[in-house]
């Protein structure tokens, strides 16, 4: 129990990193972005190709980022410059990206088992929160860049900041392309942690990403940049909690986790505007109710 | 300063749904000048100030800023010359961001983004002192999501966002039209004493005959895509509301029609 939470903290801190790249295109660019299914497994695969060719497992992770950042840049480009719709432009590269991977690869999944990583020497559990806490605190300081907070702003309103004279094309490229870096590399960190890369290993990503980030803002709430990022963090860690207790369920299958995840979503994606309409028709009968209450007292007063 | 030539915009062009939205537009503003536009519904106000803003490319003609050709400009671009502030208080703010990080990104209009921290001491207090202008207490609440903000909240701050960088041109879509008459009073107010004190270029479109009487040195009237009218600044002091209706049923044969029409008798 114990050790399933642990590797539950540690699975939950590397995939803190993805779910920091969801934010930056569902929650700030208001765009959701489905590139991350595959260039979460384009960070994963540069990472075991190059790993099991010797080279530096830091050096490695930093090109996985580059590789996400690039894909993340076509998206971006096909949506902004091809204007197709957002959603479209991130399945397109999903599924170009399926085949960029298995090109990559080579072979459906590469191990890395026995090479040097960055885990070698230092363990995840104590690795990952400096990697994640830094991660976070560069993308908060950056979100309040004059770049950073266009960024923000063409997620919020794209008409007000292009009119102070800002390229809403390229920040929202920009965006979409840090956030694929961010997911890569949490590929290439998990490819490295479990000791091997899959073809199939980006599958459902994004829905993981939009729990962690929905889970995260419910409990933790989401104020400020400060706040959000490190409310998505935690989201990150609570949902591999989660999951590691659903699969202590005895008639549980580990197969019925993307179906769990999905229904999360779903209900986090509902709830808050079942919510709202519940509030405000609440509001109306109450209201209605006073104006009627109003009224009668006041054929009373004419009667008297 | 600007001038379009020959500017035409069609919309929906050879179907039945075919709307002249501007026909032939000629304008030319000198530094300083202060227009008021007004006109019926769907004269092509809106319309006059897209294309010059960028948001659309007029059919024909051209539009040139201090003798520039921008026609080939994207809006974004055209944005380091031209102010803006819209109909809509929403339309003006980004509502999740706060105060002090909207005039952050108003401040950097025609500067590069970079690394840079947008919001500064330096440029927090200065954000401070140019708040406490427009008396309403919004340099108490700098750190408060506009979002929180009335819509007259807004609008002023639009106002200043768009105008504390001095433009070169400002141009004002009905900007007090969607305010409660003590509120667009307010917006009138502070565009008049900021157009006044900066020496704005400006071009403002408002329903309010007063107003666009009142405010400015020139005035000029559209319909059905055409100026019609164009009033200097020796004939509009003696203008009146009557008189403008009057021309206008004179010039177009029928009477003005806006629907968001004042006439502030
Ligand atoms: N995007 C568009 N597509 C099609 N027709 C348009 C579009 N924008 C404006 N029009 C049409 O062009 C004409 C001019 O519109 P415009 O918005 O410039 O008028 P306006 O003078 O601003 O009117 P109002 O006083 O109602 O704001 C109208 O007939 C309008 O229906
Ligand atoms: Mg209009």
């Amino acid at each position: 129990m114990v050790s399933s939470l642990i590797g539950a903290v540690e699975l939950g801190l590397i995939y803190a990193i993805m779910a920091l790249g969801v934010y930056i295109t569902f929650r700030i660019l208001d765009f959701p972005d489905l590139t991350v299914d595959g260039s979460f497994a384009t960070g994963g695969a540069i990472a075991a190709v190059m790993i099991s060719h010797g080279y530096s497992p830091w050096l490695v992770s930093l090109l996985a980022f580059a590789g996400g950042l690039a894909a993340g840049a076509c998206t971006g480009l096909l949506h902004t410059k091809g204007k197709i719709n957002g959603l479209l432009s991130g399945i397109l590269m999903m599924i170009a990206l399926y085949s960029i991977n298995m090109r990559i690869l080579d072979k459906p999944n590469v191990s890395v088992y026995g090479e040097d990583t960055v885990f070698t020497s230092i363990s995840p559990l104590v690795l990952m929160p400096f990697v994640v806490i830094a991660i976070k605190l560069l993308l908060d300081l950056f979100l309040h860049t004059d770049l950073g907070l266009s960024l923000r702003a063409t997620g919020d309103n794209a008409r007000m900041i292009r009119s102070f004279g800002a390229n809403t094309d390229n920040t929202t490229i920009l965006g979409i392309s840090i956030s694929n870096g961010l997911v890569a590399l949490s590929g290439a960190l998990i490819a490295q942690q479990s000791g091997f890369a899959d073809i199939t290993m980006g599958v459902g990503m994004i829905v993981i990403g939009l729990a962690s980030v929905i889970i995260g803002e419910a409990i933790f709430g989401a104020g400020s940049v400060f706040r959000a990022t490190f409310a998505v963090l935690l989201g990150s860690i609570v949902y591999r909690i989660v999951v590691a207790l659903a699969l202590r369920v005895e008639w549980m299958e580990a197969s019925d986790l993307k179906l769990i995840t999905a229904v999360i979503v779903i209900i986090a994606l509902v709830f808050p505007s079942v919510q709202r309409s519940i509030k405000q028709k609440s509001a109306a009968r109450r209201r209605s109710a006073e104006l009627a209450t109003l009224a009668s007292k006041k054929s009373i007063g004419g009667d008297y | 300063m600007l001038d379009l030539r020959n500017v035409s915009k069609l919309f929906n062009p050879g179907t039945f749904d075919e709307k002249v939205a501007l026909m032939d537009v000629q304008l030319s503003m000198k530094p300083g000048d202060f227009i008021t536009v007004i006109g019926s519904n769907g004269a092509g106000k809106s319309t006059l100030m897209n294309i010059i803003s960028g948001v659309m490319k007029p059919d024909t003609g051209e539009v040139r800023i201090d003798h520039r050709d921008i026609q080939q400009l994207p809006e974004f671009k055209r944005s380091q010359w031209i102010g803006r502030v819209f109909q809509d208080p929403m339309a003006g703010t980004a509502p999740h961001m706060t105060i002090e990080e909207n005039l952050a990104m108003a401040y950097a209009r025609g500067k590069r983004r970079g690394l840079s921290i947008g919001v500064t001491s330096r440029k927090r207090s200065m954000f401070r002192e140019q708040l406490n202008r427009l008396g309403i207490g919004l340099e108490d609440r700098l750190r408060a999501k506009v979002g929180l903000l009335s819509g007259g909240e807004r609008q002023a701050l639009s106002l200043l966002m768009a105008t504390f960088t001095r433009p070169q041109i400002l141009l004002l879509d009905e900007h007090t039209a969607a305010l409660d008459p003590a509120r667009a009073e307010l917006i009138t107010k502070l565009t008049q004493d900021i157009v006044q004190e900066m020496k704005l270029t400006t071009l403002m479109v408002t329903h309010n005959m007063e107003q666009a009487i009142r405010l400015g040195n020139r005035l000029i009237m559209m319909d059905k895509g055409r100026i019609i009218l164009d009033v200097n600044e020796e004939r509009k002091k003696n203008l009146t509301v009557e008189q403008l209706l009057g021309e206008f049923e004179q010039i177009s044969g029928r009477k003005l029609a806006d629907d968001r029409m004042v006439l502030g008798l």
